[in-house]
């Protein structure tokens, strides 16, 4: 179990992340989400130990890593530009981690040409890594990670520069792989939707301090603030005074789950509202764009705000007047 | 063994190579040429007139003034038609690839390796009295200035060509879409982008042809004099050793200066760059035929004209075709050399080889230092091992003359001739290593470490093997710089013991077809040699880095 406590990290005198608390159970897929810049690297690099803390202790299984130099961690990390060995074939990649480990021959040739199957590339051990395919790159790099079996993976944005088709399959490729063999994992994405599908715990990071932590589903069913909602993807966010299972907003009023009175921010999901001739709230279509299953409009509702509305059936045309219903929304 | 007490061992040891990575390199340059050059300053204040005298006499003398002033104008000349010349070449073997591309790069490089005198002879017996072309531009400034693009021609292919590789087409693209004509994007976005290498280039030739020496000697019939000559003529024909050791000091100071200059500038180019992968590709419209065809053409016949010649003179010995002058070489009866020729050969591959293996030593250390130490320390170093890449052959061997004699007269040690050849190859091999060692990425060895590689592993196993490369192609350059060098070698040499351009020199020197056939054949062996030790480098080459 991989233990983060209280952990701040200064490069030239900028805080880079501050205070982070992050705890890793054994056999689980940790997500860090966050924009570029939110510390997601530093944090990788913290762990493994290319980057000292300034202040705060790493744990593993209860032992301190402050004095474990970064070959005696027994971590893996995958690089978000792989850093492969370019001097090396494929097969001497993979074996690198295992040769520091001072296996067998006859053991490591059989451990690379295992985990070459995994990530499916088997018979690739003997080729060179230049003119490979960025897929094929990013498999190398995951297989050099794996073999020497680390206790813990570290992947930073493994699947970033990769195109959208290839990614959506990896992913899912990878979730399979990890859970399978049960490897522990820190899993660094900018992208929600990876992060939601690897996760089996998902952490938010903004400007190097945890923003929300949780399961896939409730961080995304309840965003902690505005900030988080945004970056999530929510787009239709709006102020209310609920009373009674009522949100009343400048948009109209609807229903709502949350039983506490007072004054909130909403978040409606995208899946939460529909047209309908009966709806609360009526709205002028400023703009239509075509997203391949559905259209999404862009709504102005009392002349100034703008409500994202995906639409599955046909869409109605740019300065209709249409009427929506709001069937769910979040409280933050 | 504990894992203590390994681990204690080792940061021992670790702290040991440290101070050996400095010492070695900066041990090895005081001995070898900051002791010679302290040597000629001391003779030139200590003349019989003594005190300044020797530096009056070099600036009160009109015809040292003169020397001077030759010296400076012939080195900008040089320097401004070899960079005019050679840049459509160096964009031709950056951007396009063509059949038999890598053996012409490989070929482009000989000129640049070969003896200068033998350049010298090549244009002579192209533009001389009785020359090929039926024009005598010898003892013109024309002769000179040609020999000089010839001999340099390659410096700005493989320095200016070898960043122009790496510069992402697509840049000069934006700029055509933008509105820019060829010209225009050429001049406002390639051109400031490749500033760096042209100033890299510019600075070498310059102090190549500021130094020039061997196609001054037999083209400038002493009528046109650099420094360098006038060294030698000072000390050879005068034996004016005050007013050589002036004339010495004063050559450094100003080639100082220079190297002061390219390296401020220098400082500015620091980027860690990625081996982009080459961007060369094949020629596709007729107008890029047309200008690979017409470049390459060009570049042939410059190049390959002067060598051919040689080859051509070295088979013609009296009437018709005859291998005569190659079969005499290893006549001793009849030989001019007090040795048979071939003796030279071995001589000098013996010498190439001692010279090699030092150049590397010290020059691999020392690019450790440049390469991975921060700060003053680096660019000090720097500086300092550029230093014997602008003092000139002739000091060195002027140096070691005046320096070596007492306490222990080492003088007549054949140690000395691959000491100061190593000495010239060491900044070759400091240039061609440090930009692959600064091109490794931090990346590439943190991947290792956290595989569990301890910091020298990840040394041995990362960075070492990319830079054995780098090596090879260091010692392929070292030991060609050895085979052909002679200003310092003329100082050094002794009589039994000649070098292949020394027995061209002597060769020359004599009257008789016979021996000017074997002078011819003595250079072109030479130069297949040289060639052969190119070609090598060619093979090694990752990439297209490094400066040479």
């Amino acid at each position: 179990m991989l233990l983060v406590e209280r952990v701040t990290v200064e490069i030239l005198g900028t805080a880079i992340l501050s205070d982070v608390d992050i705890e890793v159970q054994d056999g689980e897929v940790l997500a860090v989400l966050g924009p570029s810049g939110s510390g997601k690297t530093t944090l990788l690099r913290t762990i493994a130990g290319l980057q000292p803390p300034t202040r705060g202790t790493l744990r593993w299984d209860g032992e301190d890593l402050a004095r474990v130099p970064v070959e005696n961690r027994g971590f893996g990390l995958m690089f978000q530009d792989y850093a492969l060995f370019p001097h090396q074939s494929i097969g001497a990649n993979v074996a690198f981690g295992l040769r520091m480990q001072r296996r067998p021959v006859a053991e490591i040739d059989a451990r690379v040409s295992e985990v070459l199957d995994w990530v499916g590339l088997p018979a690739y051990a003997d080729r060179r890594i230049t003119n490979l395919s960025g897929g094929e790159q990013q498999r190398v790099a995951l297989a050099r990670a794996l073999a020497p079996a680390p206790r813990l993976l570290m992947l930073d944005e493994p699947l970033g520069s990769l195109d959208r088709i290839l990614r959506e399959r990896l992913i899912v490729e990878l979730r399979q792989l990890l859970v399978d063999h049960s490897i522990t994992a820190v899993y660094v994405t900018h992208d929600q939707e990876e992060a939601f599908t690897i996760a089996d715990r998902l952490l938010v990071l903004r400007d190097g301090t945890v923003a929300q932590e949780g399961t896939p589903e409730s961080v995304y069913r309840q965003p902690v603030d505005e900030w988080t909602a945004r970056f999530l993807g929510f787009r239709n966010i709006v102020r209310a005074d609920v009373t009674e299972g009522t949100a009343r907003t400048s948009w109209g009023s609807f229903p709502t789950q949350h039983e506490r009175p007072g004054s909130f921010t909403l978040v409606i999901p995208p899946d939460a509202i529909e047209l309908d001739p009966n709806g609360a709230v009526r709205g002028i279509v400023d703009s239509r764009v075509f997203r391949g299953g559905h259209h999404v409009l862009g709504v102005s509702v009392t002349g100034e705000t703008i409500l994202d509305v995906e639409i599955v059936g046909p869409p109605p045309e740019i300065g209709a007047e249409i009427k929506l219903r709001v069937t769910n929304a979040v409280v933050l | 063994m504990t894992t203590l007490s390994r681990k204690r061992r080792a940061a021992w040891t670790g702290g040991l190579a440290r101070i050996l990575v400095v010492a070695i390199p900066l041990g090895f340059l005081a001995a070898a040429f900051l002791y010679p050059l302290g040597s000629i300053l001391l003779t030139g204040l200590s003349g019989e007139a003594g005190g300044l005298a020797p530096f009056g006499e070099v600036f009160g003398r009109a015809s040292l003034r003169g020397v001077a002033w030759f010296t400076l104008w012939q080195a900008i000349a040089s320097t401004i038609l070899t960079v005019v010349v050679a840049m459509p070449a160096a964009y031709v073997f950056a951007r396009y690839d063509f059949p038999g591309r890598s053996l012409l790069r490989a070929a482009v490089t000989i000129p640049f390796v070969l003896p200068t005198l033998v350049v010298g002879s090549a244009f002579l017996a192209l533009l001389g009295p009785r020359g090929a072309l039926g024009i005598d531009l010898s003892s013109t400034i024309w002769a000179i200035l040609l020999a000089h693009v010839f001999y340099n021609y390659a410096v700005v292919v493989r320095t200016v060509g070898g960043l122009w590789a790496h510069l992402d087409p697509r840049l000069t693209e934006a700029a055509r879409v933008l509105g820019a004509g060829r010209w225009r994007a050429f001049r406002t976005v390639t051109l400031p982008l490749l500033r760096p290498a042209i100033a890299a280039a510019s600075s070498i030739i310059f102090l190549f042809t500021f130094t020039s020496f061997g196609v001054i000697l037999v083209l400038g019939n002493l009528e046109f004099r650099t420094v360098e000559v006038e060294i030698w003529r000072q000390t050879m024909s005068f034996l004016n050793l005050p007013v050589a050791a002036a004339l010495s000091v004063l050559q450094l100071a100003a080639v100082s200066l220079i190297l002061l200059t390219y390296s401020r500038y220098q400082q500015r180019r620091a980027v860690e760059q990625r081996l982009a992968p080459a961007t060369a590709r094949k020629p596709q419209t007729a107008r890029e035929w047309w200008t690979v065809g017409g470049t390459l053409t060009f570049t042939a016949l410059f190049l390959g004209t002067p060598l051919l010649l040689l080859v051509e003179r070295s088979l013609q010995v009296g009437e018709g075709w005859s291998t005569t002058a190659y079969t005499s070489l290893a006549d001793a009866s009849d030989s001019s050399l007090f040795v048979p020729a071939t003796e030279a050969i071995a001589n000098s591959i013996g010498f190439g080889i001692v010279a090699m293996m030092i150049a590397l030593v010290v020059g691999i250390l020392a690019a450790t230092v440049i390469a991975y130490r921060q700060g003053p320390v680096s660019q000090w170093f720097d500086l300092l091992l550029m230093l014997p890449l602008g003092t000139s052959a002739v000091t060195i061997g002027f140096g070691f003359l005046v320096a070596f004699d007492s306490p222990v007269d080492l003088r007549t040690s054949p140690f000395l001739i691959p000491l100061a050849h190593s000495l010239i190859a060491i900044p070759f091999v400091v240039r061609t290593v440090v930009p692959v060692m600064q091109a490794i990425r931090r990346r590439l060895r943190e991947a290792a470490r956290v595989l569990g590689a301890s910091p020298f592993r990840a040394w041995r196993e990362i960075d070492l093997p990319l830079i054995a490369r780098s090596g090879l192609v260091a010692a392929g350059f070292a030991f060609a710089i050895s085979l052909g060098e002679f200003g310092a070698t003329a100082f050094l040499v002794r009589p039994e013991r000649p070098t292949m351009p020394i027995a061209i020199f002597r060769l020359l020197g004599r009257p008789g077809d016979l021996n000017f056939g074997r002078a011819m054949a003595l250079s072109t062996i030479l130069m297949v040699l040289t060639a052969a030790s190119i070609m090598v480098i060619e093979r090694f080459r990752l990439g297209e880095t490094g400066e040479f």
